[in-house]
C-alpha cells in the first residue's frame, strides 16, 4: 500500500492536505500505526474513508462525485458479470446457470484475478465516496445476456470472453472520457491507475479470445477487417468501438508522421485509445442492467 | 452532441494546433488561453528554456513548470522505447514466433508514433533526440528482449500514471490517457508472454507504485522514473522545477 505515494501526490494539488487530515497530525500517525493491525484488503475502505474525512462533502465537488459514480456503476456491472461466472464454476454453487467450461486452470485464473480487481475498484470508489455513493448494484439488476442479444453469455465461452472483450475496451474509453472532469483533484491519480488496469484487462482477454478459436485479436484496438472501426468481429458491439478509428491527433496526422511510410491507418488506430462520452458508456451499459435499473 | 472531449477535439483541429505550417506560434497562442496559460506563452518565447539546441550536447532540459516540461518527459521515454524496439524488430531473437515478431512490429510502429506525435507536438519547444544506451541488452536473447520490453512498458505506464496530475491543461491529459492504455495493453502482452497471466500481476509492481488491495497500477513520480530509466540513456538529463 503506497499510502505515502499518494499522500505525496495529493499534497501537490492540495498542500494541506496534512493539514485537512488532522490540525494536528495526530490522527495520521494513529492511521498508520492502524495500518499495520488492519488487513491489506481492508485499506482502501480506509484510504476512502480517510479522504471523505479530510475533504468532507464540499470539498469532492458535485462533478467529480458524478464522474466516482458514474465509475462505480460500470464497476458494479464488470464485477457481477465476472463474479457471477467464478461462482457459478465454483463446486456446490447454487448459481447453476454457467454452463461452460473453462479450457485450463489458466483461464479461470485469469477471470478470477480481473474479477478480483474490479471488486477492489468497487470497494475503492464506495470508500472514496462515502454517504454520497450510489446505491449497491446487485447482480439481480443485471442483464448479461443483453435481453436475448448474448442469450449465449453463460453457456458459450466465446460468448463470454466478447462480452469481456466489450466491457474492458468500453472500461477503457469509460475513464478516459472522464479525466479531463477530474483535472486537478486529488482522485484523478487513482483513476488513471484504475484505467490502465482495465487496459491490461482488455489486452488479456483478446489474447485469450485468441487462443479459444480461430480468429485473432490484437491485445490492442486496432481497425476492422473492413476497415470499420469495431475489430472485435461482433457487429453488436459497434457502439463499444465508434470513434476508435480515429487517425488525427490534435491535428496532427499519424498515418504516415515523421515520413514513416510504416505507420498505416491501421498502426495510427491501434496507437492511441479515444475516449468513450458519458451518454454513449451509459447507452451500453444500459443494455446490461434490467427495467428500473438503468443509468 | 455535449460531449466535452469531442468539442476539445475540434477546437483542436480548428486551431490546427500541432499543424507543422502555423507552428509554434499558434501552438502557444492555444496555450494562451485561460490564466494558466499566460505563463505557459511567457516560458514558451524564453530562449533559455534548453529545449533549442538539437545536438544536445549540454544534455537535455526538463522543466517541469509547466505542460511543456511533462510533455517533453513523455517524448524522451516515447524516444528510448521506439529505440529499443526498432532494434528489436530489426533483428528479432531467433526464437521469436511469427506472431511475436509481428506483434513487436507493430508495437515498434505504436512507439514511433507516439514519438514523432510528440516531435510534431512540441516543435520548436522539443528537446533533441537522445542518445540510448543499450549495452547492458542482449538483443539475441529472448529472455533479454522480453524482460526489457515488459521494464519499459511497465516503466512507460508508471510514468503517464504519475505525471498525469501534474498535466493543467484537459487536452494534454487526454492525450496522454489516449498513449498510457496503449502502453498498458503492451505491457500485459509482454507480460503474458514472459508468464501467462501475468499481465496484471499489481503485486509485482508494487515498487512502481502499484496498490493490488486497491486494483491499482503503476504510478511514479518523474524523478524515480528517470532514475530508473538513466541506465539505457546516454545523454545527460537534467531535471528542473519538480
Amino acid at each position: 500500500m503506497n499510502i505515502v505515494n499518494i499522500l505525496e501526490e495529493i499534497q501537490k494539488v492540495d498542500g494541506e492536505i496534512y493539514e485537512r487530515l488532522n490540525p494536528r497530525r495526530a490522527a495520521m500517525k494513529s492511521f498508520f500505526n492502524m495500518g499495520k493491525k488492519i488487513s491489506l484488503a481492508a485499506m482502501p475502505l480506509a484510504l476512502g474513508s480517510m479522504f471523505q474525512k479530510a475533504y468532507g462533502q464540499t470539498a469532492l465537488p458535485a462533478a467529480v462525485v458524478d464522474v466516482l459514480n458514474f465509475a462505480l456503476s460500470l464497476e458494479y456491472l464488470e464485477y457481477h458479470f465476472y463474479n457471477h461466472c467464478i461462482v457459478g464454476k465454483t463446486a456446490g454453487s447454487s448459481v447453476t446457470d454457467v454452463t461452460f467450461n473453462f479450457p485450463n486452470t489458466a483461464s479461470q485464473a485469469a477471470i478470477t484475478t480481473i474479477r478480483d480487481h474490479e471488486k477492489a475498484h468497487v470497494d475503492l470508489l464506495v470508500g472514496a465516496l462515502g454517504s454520497s455513493a450510489r446505491a449497491p448494484i446487485a447482480y439481480a439488476d443485471t442483464d448479461f445476456r443483453a435481453g436475448g442479444a448474448f442469450a449465449s453469455v453463460y453457456s458459450d465461452y466465446n460468448t463470454f470472453l466478447a462480452v469481456a472483450q466489450g466491457f474492458e475496451d468500453t472500461g477503457v474509453r469509460a475513464y478516459k472520457g472522464q479525466a479531463g472532469a477530474l483535472l486537478g483533484s486529488p482522485v484523478l491519480q487513482t483513476a488513471l491507475q484504475i484505467h490502465s488496469v482495465e487496459a491490461r484487462h482488455a489486452s488479456h482477454i483478446r489474447q485469450m479470445r485468441t487462443a479459444a478459436g480461430t480468429a485473432v485479436y490484437k491485445p490492442w484496438v486496432s481497425l476492422g477487417a473492413s476497415g470499420q472501426a469495431n475489430d472485435s468481429g461482433v457487429a453488436a458491439v459497434d457502439a463499444v468501438y465508434a470513434g476508435e478509428d480515429l487517425t488525427v491527433q490534435a491535428g496532427a496526422n499519424i498515418v504516415g508522421i515523421g515520413g514513416n511510410a510504416g505507420i498505416t491507418k491501421a498502426v495510427a488506430v491501434e496507437s492511441f485509445d479515444e475516449p468513450l462520452d458519458k451518454a454513449s458508456v451509459v447507452t451500453i451499459a444500459n443494455l446490461f442492467l434490467r427495467d428500473g435499473k438503468k443509468l | 452532441m455535449k460531449n466535452n472531449e469531442l468539442e476539445t477535439k475540434s477546437e483542436l483541429r480548428e486551431e490546427s494546433l500541432f499543424d507543422k505550417t502555423v507552428g509554434r506560434r499558434s501552438f502557444l497562442q492555444y496555450a494562451g488561453a485561460g490564466a494558466a496559460g499566460i505563463a505557459l506563452v511567457a516560458a514558451g518565447c524564453k530562449k533559455d528554456r534548453g529545449y533549442e539546441n538539437p545536438t544536445m550536447n549540454g544534455g537535455a532540459t526538463l522543466d517541469f513548470k509547466d505542460d511543456f516540461g511533462v510533455l517533453n518527459y513523455a517524448y524522451a521515454l516515447e524516444q528510448l522505447e521506439a529505440a529499443f524496439y526498432v532494434k528489436v524488430a530489426s533483428a528479432p531473437p531467433a526464437s521469436f514466433t511469427a506472431a511475436q515478431k509481428a506483434y513487436f512490429q507493430d508495437i515498434q510502429f505504436h512507439e514511433i508514433a507516439h514519438r514523432e506525435f510528440f516531435k510534431a507536438a512540441l516543435s520548436t519547444a522539443a528537446i533533441g533526440s537522445l542518445e540510448v544506451d543499450f549495452s547492458s541488452i542482449d538483443f539475441t536473447s529472448s529472455a533479454s528482449v522480453l524482460g526489457t520490453a515488459m521494464a519499459f512498458e511497465d516503466l512507460g505506464v508508471a510514468a503517464y500514471n504519475g505525471a498525469g496530475p501534474r498535466l493543467k491543461n484537459a487536452p494534454y491529459l487526454l492525450l496522454a490517457g489516449k498513449i498510457v492504455s496503449v502502453e498498458a495493453r503492451h505491457a500485459a502482452y509482454v507480460r503474458d508472454l514472459i508468464s501467462n497471466g501475468t499481465f496484471a500481476d499489481l503485486n509485482s509492481l508494487a515498487s512502481l507504485g502499484a496498490n493490488n488491495s486497491g486494483g491499482l497500477d503503476a504510478a511514479l513520480t518523474p524523478d524515480k522514473v528517470l532514475n530508473i530509466a538513466k541506465t539505457y540513456i546516454k545523454t545527460k538529463i537534467n531535471v528542473i522545477n519538480l
